[in-house]
């Protein structure tokens, strides 16, 4: 069992989130979640460059969620480590916060509030000034299309607005990496298709994307994907490595074929 | 930490109360509503008084007072004894409102010079309608005296009263300092905790406390709109209480108002607690209700007085916050004292809020178990 040891990688987080010492937007080292004698997360070791869209797939109750959450600092870990934005999880998590961007697998917006109301409560929380916040509150709502629809309270919009609106407001404070857990849920396929444009825009802008999904067609655009079974990485690389590596038509083929031998979750 | 994070999360709450019309015109009527219903609920006209009659020497006089009770069809005698014995067990059975006690030698005094003697008791554990009792059977007795009187006799009947089971009655207007700490306690402890949880349930909290915010200034952020929202109803409730029922209000306004805040902060640190250690909007609403307004209500010497508890609940009732700000606001309200009279009360309460507000902070730490 190796323990991750903060020693490199620890030293050069305290530069800021520039000085990763490796580079890597996210680096996780043997990260473990145990849960009584239930191991959530079992020695899970990965890298994210800047700039990437990392797919985390699994299916429900493969740890995706809790690994997320050791991410962004809601749960400790029980063993290994990582760093986000060179910053270490266990240690820095008041700067971890504010280089991230997260959107919820539930709905985070308030649905009580307006549109602008919303912005303008992220905006605040995360540091912006007024003038910051109108300025991107424009150019946001011009680009989602949503201007004319500013002052409308959140919960009239339909489904698919409403995600777009909330990753937008995760990427308000432009984080170096935005977490989306299963951003994609219950949405028609044109609002998914838009919703991946947005990602892509993102990634472009050299935001880091870790994204999980249940929609294996989604995985195949994503730069890199790992697939989660029973708490452990089973299968790492780009789509096109692990379609030749398993000898399948798609990725959807390739996660069937390694959830099929899951013994916990409902995969089986 | 930017002062504008905490800004704007407050601005987000005042948006989320003033947008749930229903709920804050609830908020808002509650004070009113409450005053005027229990106002009048105590003040209702009283019939059927049951009255037990104590009388060692039955005799013509002693009788005929007691057919003057029953001609007023407001009493009815449910029981006749000689012995005095017989009260204490009617009263705690709830059998009897009133008791009427006949000095043995009542008659022959009536007839003599000396002052004719009779004990009213009263079941004032529902203080307010043991007044009513309590005037209406001295009303029957002293026209009896009269028309004695009138012919051509002096005839001097003297009354004693005991109040069983409180005997520091005062009036309706003790009901008022009572209604105002239910009142905070329900719009502070029940709407923060309601709130709170609201956001967990959601999923907003997570989204919260991934972002810079710190879980104090999360709370602050909560506590403080509801502070507002109590202080107007502090407001309201002594305003309805002054101009519908004319209670007097003795004491420093200020003092009250100040010692109202410390209430509400102990109640809001309360509402925190209860909504960190439930997980739904319903089980945050549930032991509210329990854990502070069953309590407020009904341990505080609100409306059951705090003396006639049994022994081993009495100790109970030192931890309801209520019970405290009650001493204190019927102090100022009624009594018109201060702090000098009342700083051992606000010392418990100033405690009480630092403690609790202590552990709400730490127990909305996002988890990091």
């Amino acid at each position: 069992m190796t323990y991750w040891a903060p020693g490199l990688a620890g030293a050069a987080g305290e530069s800021g989130a520039t000085g990763a010492a490796n580079g890597f937007a996210i680096d996780a080292q043997n990260l473990t979640r145990r849960f009584g004698s239930f191991v959530a997360v079992d020695h899970i070791t990965f890298d994210l460059r800047a700039g990437e869209v990392f797919g985390f797939l699994g299916a429900n109750g493969a740890g995706k969620t809790t690994a997320i959450k050791m991410l962004v600092g809601l749960l400790a870990p029980s063993e290994g480590g990582a760093h986000v934005a060179g910053f270490d999880i266990r240690t820095q998590r008041e700067q971890i916060r504010r280089n991230i961007g997260y959107m919820s697998q539930r709905f985070s917006l308030y649905a009580d509030l307006t549109v602008r109301e919303n912005i303008r409560l992220y905006g605040g929380i995360y540091g912006l000034t007024p003038r910051q916040i109108t300025e991107r509150t424009t150019t946001m709502l011009d680009t989602l299309g949503l201007s004319s629809s500013a002052d409308y309270l959140v919960g009239m919009l339909p489904l698919g607005w409403k995600q777009k609106l909330a990753f937008s407001v995760a990427l308000l404070h432009e984080p170096k990496i935005v977490f989306l857990d299963e951003p994609t849920g219950g949405v028609d396929p044109i609002t998914r298709r838009q919703f991946w444009e947005l990602i892509y825009a993102t990634a472009a802008r050299g935001t880091t994307v870790f994204v999980t999904t249940h929609y294996m067609d989604e995985a195949e655009y994503c730069d890199r994907i790992s697939i989660m079974v029973d708490g452990r990485i089973a299968a790492l690389g780009t789509p096109t490595e692990l379609k030749e590596k398993f000898g399948a038509e798609s990725v959807d083929d390739v996660f069937v074929r390694l959830a099929r031998g899951a013994t916990k979750g409902e995969a089986a | 930490m930017n002062r504008n994070a905490l800004r704007a999360f407050m601005v987000k709450e005042f948006h989320h109360i003033l947008r749930d019309r229903q709920t804050l015109t609830i908020l808002l009527m509650m004070p009113l509503v409450q005053v005027i219903l229990f106002g009048y609920a105590l003040r209702s006209d009283v019939r059927d008084i049951r009255m037990a009659v104590v009388d060692p020497t039955p005799d013509h006089a002693t009788l005929e007072l007691q057919s003057r009770f029953i001609s007023t069809n407001r009493f009815r005698i449910v029981t006749t004894s000689q012995t005095p014995y017989v009260i204490e067990p009617l009263f705690r059975r709830g059998k009897a409102d009133i008791a009427l006690v006949f000095d043995p030698d009542f008659a022959s005094h009536l007839r003599g010079s000396e002052p004719a003697r009779v004990l009213i008791a009263v079941d004032a554990s529902d203080p307010n309608s043991g007044t009513t009792y309590l005037n209406y059977t001295r009303a029957v007795i002293s026209s009896y005296q009269a028309e004695l009187s009138t012919q051509n006799r002096h005839v001097q009947i003297v009354t004693e009263t005991r109040m069983q089971f409180n005997p520091t009655l005062e009036s309706v207007n003790l009901f008022v300092p009572g209604l105002i700490a239910l009142v905070l306690v329900l719009v502070s402890a029940l709407m923060t905790a309601i709130s709170l949880s609201r956001e967990k349930e959601r999923g907003t909290m997570e989204v919260l406390l991934v972002s810079p915010l710190r879980p104090q200034q999360i709370i602050v952020g909560k506590v403080l709109p509801y502070l507002a929202l109590a202080f107007a109803n502090v407001l309201t409730a002594l305003l309805a209480a002054w101009a519908v029922f004319h209670v007097p209000f003795r004491g420093g306004v200020f003092l009250l108002l100040a010692e109202s805040i410390l209430y509400t902060l102990v109640s809001l640190a309360l509402g925190v607690l209860i909504a960190a250690r439930t997980s739904s909007q319903r089980a945050a609403m549930l032991a509210a209700m329990l854990g502070t307004m069953l309590p407020s209500t009904l341990l505080s010497g609100m409306i059951f007085p705090i003396a006639s508890m049994p022994s081993w609940l009495r100790p109970v009732t030192y931890i309801v916050p209520a019970r405290w700000f009650i001493v204190i606001a019927r102090g100022i309200m009624l009594k018109g004292v201060g702090l000098t009279i009342l700083w051992r009360e606000t010392l418990v309460l100033s405690l009480m809020a630092l403690l609790l507000l202590a552990a709400a902070m730490r127990s909305f730490k996002p988890r990091m178990e």
